[in-house]
């Protein structure tokens, strides 16, 4: 066993010395000899028709090397959706091709018709600006009802706006209307969850290089999982061999989604290095991001909520639209389906729940995946309409949420959503919450609130979410185009330290400081003597990458695997060295040791043995100490939780406050519990800002109101309480060898409906009958509400 | 960001000379010309910075009246004027962030006339005078509309001088996103009268409220605006807040402005 800095050890993370001391290599610190820039011509219209486009006088300008345009890549492939979804009739969903660079039309403002190669970045910008594109506007497509009910287009070649019309479970449908036609109470609500642009930290970046004298290509880029990159860009888009390219994400600043996907501003970079025999790099500006990153969420909800006469839940029914953008991005299918309404049975007993998703075109930016990725849709769908259900019979909101719970000895439990939850307590969860948040002191905080002239309440919100997608085979079944396994290398080195590659790829979460944790507390060696290898596919085992919370209960299970095949291994290594049976070994705290005896070798003398291996078993065991796995999950990890928060209302002005927050969750086991409490702390603050300030607006035109930080507010330091965070209550996960569930997404999930649910309890405390605000709860929406109700 | 020269005078005079160039633009702390330069929405061949310039930097107090260099930025206002004015310093105080604070100034601010800018709100309250090269001109002609002023092309703020009223206050509800105003009131109680100021609320950008400062003339109360309503004509409607909304907002940071005033 490590000393210290083993499982459970709240260890400061090691990466964040070079994060704190500018010293990350993120990949525009990426300099090359003789490397030259990109930059992409964007349309300035939601909807036009590319009547030509003269590169003659930007082809003069100084610098410039080579124009692109889209008829330079008619001959590849499109960037293609990586999970296929069947209508409810049987069709499969429609899929309209995604070009490098758009040709015949632009689609969004931002979508990039042209681009631009020169000697410098200013010199590229020059003659960009000098391309004479000749677009004739249309009507632009925006709202997604509109969509479906006009006959303009986004894409005309598929005749419809609609990319597929899903439903959840489909043979559930006459059972839940049924139930809902018959139920002494319904509660129905509409609610919208805002389209959100993901804003990383560090806007996309890729840069493309060529080796012409061996025909290797190399992209370093900003991505959350380089081989599927890689994947998409050989199989699909370019069809460079797998053999003959390189990804590598190196440093990445924050992704929360929009950086699992490929963009064609990669396949551009490398098709540009071929030509010229250049580096080229692309830097995104933040307006580019803003117009071009894969948006998030954008739904418009109905839910309805049939309860019987005690409050015993009898169904849930949701009919949503899911806004795709113009194009659709890698998972943006597999987001409003699979990963939302497999959830929306919640943490409830429910016995019926049918979902209906209709994804939709509009010429906005693409809508995919974003931090929660479904499961944020479904807990706010599901917690408001509970929490208006419990105010419309007059129960407690607490207390209709335990009575509906499932139950600790009901574990596994099949949901009428279709997934089965191996582990959780809930009403423990709630109970912890309860006490930590100080539940029973609200009363008074409300009245020292009020006597201050402002309006507090209290917010509670129960969720489950199901993280770690897999496995493989039911993923195929259910649509998915890829494999959601991972895999790590463990690489003893000679001298007894470690080399330990993995697929997953850390932009943020960690990594490099937890994964070690695992392997030195298997090995019983000193955590810093291990080093995690990730995001380069030139030294990694092909791995799917870090989204969806996967990448302890998915690659750190491969990193247990494979650290198993090691102890094996070794411990056959220090048989031959001890002269005793390798059943008679035993390895603990490092050392290995024959029972009985006095004889034993470290660890690291067992690796010294497998790399100089004199007088060493050659035919039985080969030299060298490095070993693969690939772990393939037998199901989701469902991490759970409940959360309060408590608000105050300034009645004159709308605006809220959020004064305190609490959640408590059941991760499972625990391997770093600082870490994960700064991954609870971050999605916190992207719910907050999603509740509170953020909001992702296009006029009717499709212009993008909401295009910088002047209008697209994003959550200060100010804007967030100090967090009550709390994963005493884990659960372990039953199926994974860690036992550990998935936190990365938990607070982001958590958390909106909480903080809305407080909003409502506070201004219906103050007598007035507001029921729902959609988000953001700005002021001029709570003002607005709380005026209307007067 | 187009190519473009930067000059960086000593003297008003030659700062003067420079923008009489007709492409050449006066450079004060970059607070909004920065950026405008970085998204290509402007393109001057000349910048004629005006930091360098000693006689703009600075205030000094006489008569009554706080002077404040034009070229000052708004860190130094928020620490130097607290004691002499210090509503003028909370103002400076809590505009943009540390960044903006220190390098925007306060003659930048007047002569772009942000219509949800801080500091037109306290010279059109304090009933200032906005010095320049050569004149001086009164608040209340000064402001013209939403980046409209009565500066000439090439006449530079170089001072500021704010009467010390007896009390006063400033009272902005952010928008939320930028953290200008969306509303931001200023309050300003003399010997013989007050003033009330609104910045962020119009598309006429900073103005006064006058029925607010007749009821405040003759009673400095918040109670003094009970029966007072804003009209929400010509008011702004946006992404942030509707024109009835800024028109609420209105009458409520003049209550508080008038309550906190000191």
């Amino acid at each position: 066993m490590p000393k210290d800095g083993g499982i459970g050890a709240a260890t400061t993370r090691r990466e964040d010395v070079r994060f704190l001391t500018g010293t990350g290599r993120y990949t525009d610190d990426i300099q090359t000899h003789a490397e030259c820039a990109a930059i992409f011509a964007r349309s300035t219209v939601a909807n036009g028709i590319i009547k030509s486009i003269d590169t003659t006088a930007a082809a003069a300008m100084p610098g410039v090397l080579a124009i692109f345009t889209g008829e330079d890549f008619v001959e590849v492939g499109g960037n293609p959706a990586g999970w296929l979804i069947n209508s409810r009739d049987g069709e499969p969903m429609k899929e309209p091709k995604r070009p490098v660079l758009a040709h015949g039309k632009v689609r969004h403002v931002g979508d990039a018709y042209a681009a631009v190669i020169a000697e410098t970045v200013q010199q590229a910008r020059d003659a960009a600006e000098m391309i004479e594109a000749d677009i004739e506007e249309l009507p632009a497509v925006v709202n997604m009802k509109d969509a479906l009910a006009g006959d303009n287009f986004v894409h005309d070649e598929i005749g419809t706006n609609q990319c597929f019309d899903w439903g959840w479970i489909e043979d559930n449908r006459a059972a839940t209307d049924e139930a809902i036609k018959n139920a002494h109470h319904v509660t129905t609500l509409e609610l919208v969850n805002n389209r959100l642009v993901p804003n990383a930290m560090e806007p996309r970046c890729s840069i493309g290089s060529y080796h012409p004298g061996t025909g290797d290509y190399t992209l370093h880029t900003t991505s959350q999982n380089p081989h599927l990159t890689r994947l998409l860009i050989s199989a699909f888009v370019m069809g460079i061999p797998e053999n003959k390219l390189t990804v590598i994400a190196p440093d990445v600043g924050g992704g929360f989604g929009s950086k699992i996907y490929h963009y064609g501003e990669e396949a551009l970079v490398l098709a540009a290095a071929k030509k010229l025999g250049r580096t080229v790099k692309w830097t995104a500006d933040r307006s580019e991001a803003f117009l071009t990153d894969a948006h998030g969420r954008d739904h418009v909800t109905k839910i309805e909520l049939a309860m019987d006469k005690d409050g015993n839940f009898l169904a849930f029914r949701t009919e949503t639209h899911a806004n795709v953008g113009a194009y659709l991005s890698n998972f943006a299918t597999a987001t409003p389906t699979f990963l939302h309404g497999t959830l929306m049975a919640g943490n409830y007993t429910v016995p019926l729940v049918y979902v209906n998703v209709k994804a939709v075109f509009t010429n906005t930016a693409p809508v995919d995946a974003y931090r929660g990725a479904g499961r944020p849709e479904a807990t706010y769908s599901l917690e408001r309409v509970i929490d208006m259900a419990a105010r419309e019979i007059g129960r407690d909101p607490t207390d209709l949420r335990r009575q509906n719970f499932i139950k600790p000895d009901q574990y596994p439990y099949a949901s009428a959503a279709g997934l089965e939850y191996d582990s959780g307590n809930y009403d423990a969860l709630m109970d912890k919450m309860e006490e930590v948040s100080d539940k029973a002191g609200f009363a008074a905080r409300r009245a020292e609130s009020e006597a201050k002239g402002l309006l507090r309440g209290f917010g509670v919100n129960a969720y489950i979410e199901a993280c770690g997608i897999a496995p493989s085979n039911l993923v195929g079944i259910l649509g998915s185009r890829v494999g959601l396994y991972d895999a790590a290398t463990v690489r003893v080195n000679a001298t007894g330290n470690l080399s330990v590659m993995v697929g997953a790829h850390s932009h943020g979460q960690g990594h490099e400081t937890v994964f070690p944790q695992v392997v030195a507390e298997m090995l019983g060696i000193d955590p810093m003597s291990i080093e995690i290898v990730h995001g380069d596919t030139s030294k990694i085992p092909f791995g799917m990458g870090t989204y969806g919370s996967r990448s302890l209960a998915v690659c750190g299970s491969a990193v247990v695997r494979a650290t198993e095949k090691i102890i094996n291994k070794a411990k056959k290594i220090a048989a031959h060295m001890l002269e005793a049976a390798e059943a008679d070994i035993d390895f603990t705290d490092g050392e290995f040791s024959v029972a009985g005896t006095d004889k034993k070798v470290s660890f690291g003398e067992v690796a010294l043995k497998a790399y100089i291996p004199h007088n060493f078993p050659l035919e039985d065991i080969e030299p060298g100490l490095e070993e693969t796995a690939f772990y393939d999950p037998a199901n989701f990890t469902y991490p759970s939780g409940a959360y309060c928060c408590e608000v105050e209302i300034d009645p004159e002005t709308g605006k809220v406050r959020v004064d305190r927050m609490t959640a408590v969750d059941d991760f499972g086991n625990v391997i770093n519990p600082m870490v994960v409490t700064g991954q609870v702390h971050g999605g916190l603050g992207q719910g907050i800002g999603q509740a509170l300030l953020e909001n992702t607006t296009y006029d009717e035109n499709g212009q993008l109101l909401s295009a910088s930080y002047m209008d697209y507010a994003m959550p200060r330091a100010d804007d967030v309480p100090y967090y009550i965070v709390d994963h005493s209550q884990g659960n372990a996960c039953t199926h994974n060898p860690l036992g550990v569930k998935g936190c990365g997404e938990a607070g982001a999930i958590g958390s909106p409906p909480t903080v809305v649910n407080a909003v409502i309890d506070a201004i219906q405390s103050g007598g007035m009958n507001v029921t729902h605000i959609d988000m953001p709860v700005s002021p001029h929406r709570v003002w607005a509400a709380m005026n209307n109700a007067k | 960001m187009y190519a473009f020269d930067i000059e960086r005078p000593a003297t008003v005079a030659d700062a003067v000379a420079a923008l009489s160039n007709e492409d050449a633009q006066a450079l004060g702390g970059g607070q909004t010309l920065i950026p405008t330069l970085k998204a290509r929405l402007a393109s001057p061949e000349k910048l004629i910075s005006l930091s360098g310039i000693s006689e703009m930097q600075g205030m000094s107090s006489e008569g009554g009246a706080l002077r404040i260099g034009g070229g000052t930025i708004h860190a130094t206002v928020a620490t130097e004027a607290a004691a002499i004015y210090p509503a003028l310093a909370a103002l400076a105080s809590h505009i943009g962030d540390p960044a903006v604070r220190n390098r925007g100034t306060i003659g930048g601010s007047i002569a772009n006339n942000d219509p949800a800018a801080c500091y037109p709100a306290a010279a059109l309250a304090s009933g200032a005078t906005i010095v320049t090269n050569s004149r001086e001109i009164a608040a209340d002609d000064y402001f013209q509309g939403m980046f409209t002023t009565a500066l000439d092309e090439g006449e530079i703020v170089t001072a500021v001088s704010f009467p010390i009223p007896e009390k006063a206050h400033y009272e902005k509800f952010v928008q939320p996103a930028s953290r200008f105003a969306l509303v931001g009131v200023y309050v300003a109680k003399f010997a013989d009268v007050v003033r009330v100021a609104v910045t962020g609320a119009s598309n006429e950008g900073v103005h006064r409220w006058t029925a607010a400062e007749e009821a405040l003339s003759a009673n400095f109360s918040a109670d003094a605006l009970a029966d007072l309503t804003v009209s929400a004509d010509d008011l702004i409607n946006d992404l942030h807040g509707s024109a009835e909304y800024r028109a609420h907002l209105v009458k409520v940071m003049t209550g508080r402005a008038v309550s906190k005033a000191k």
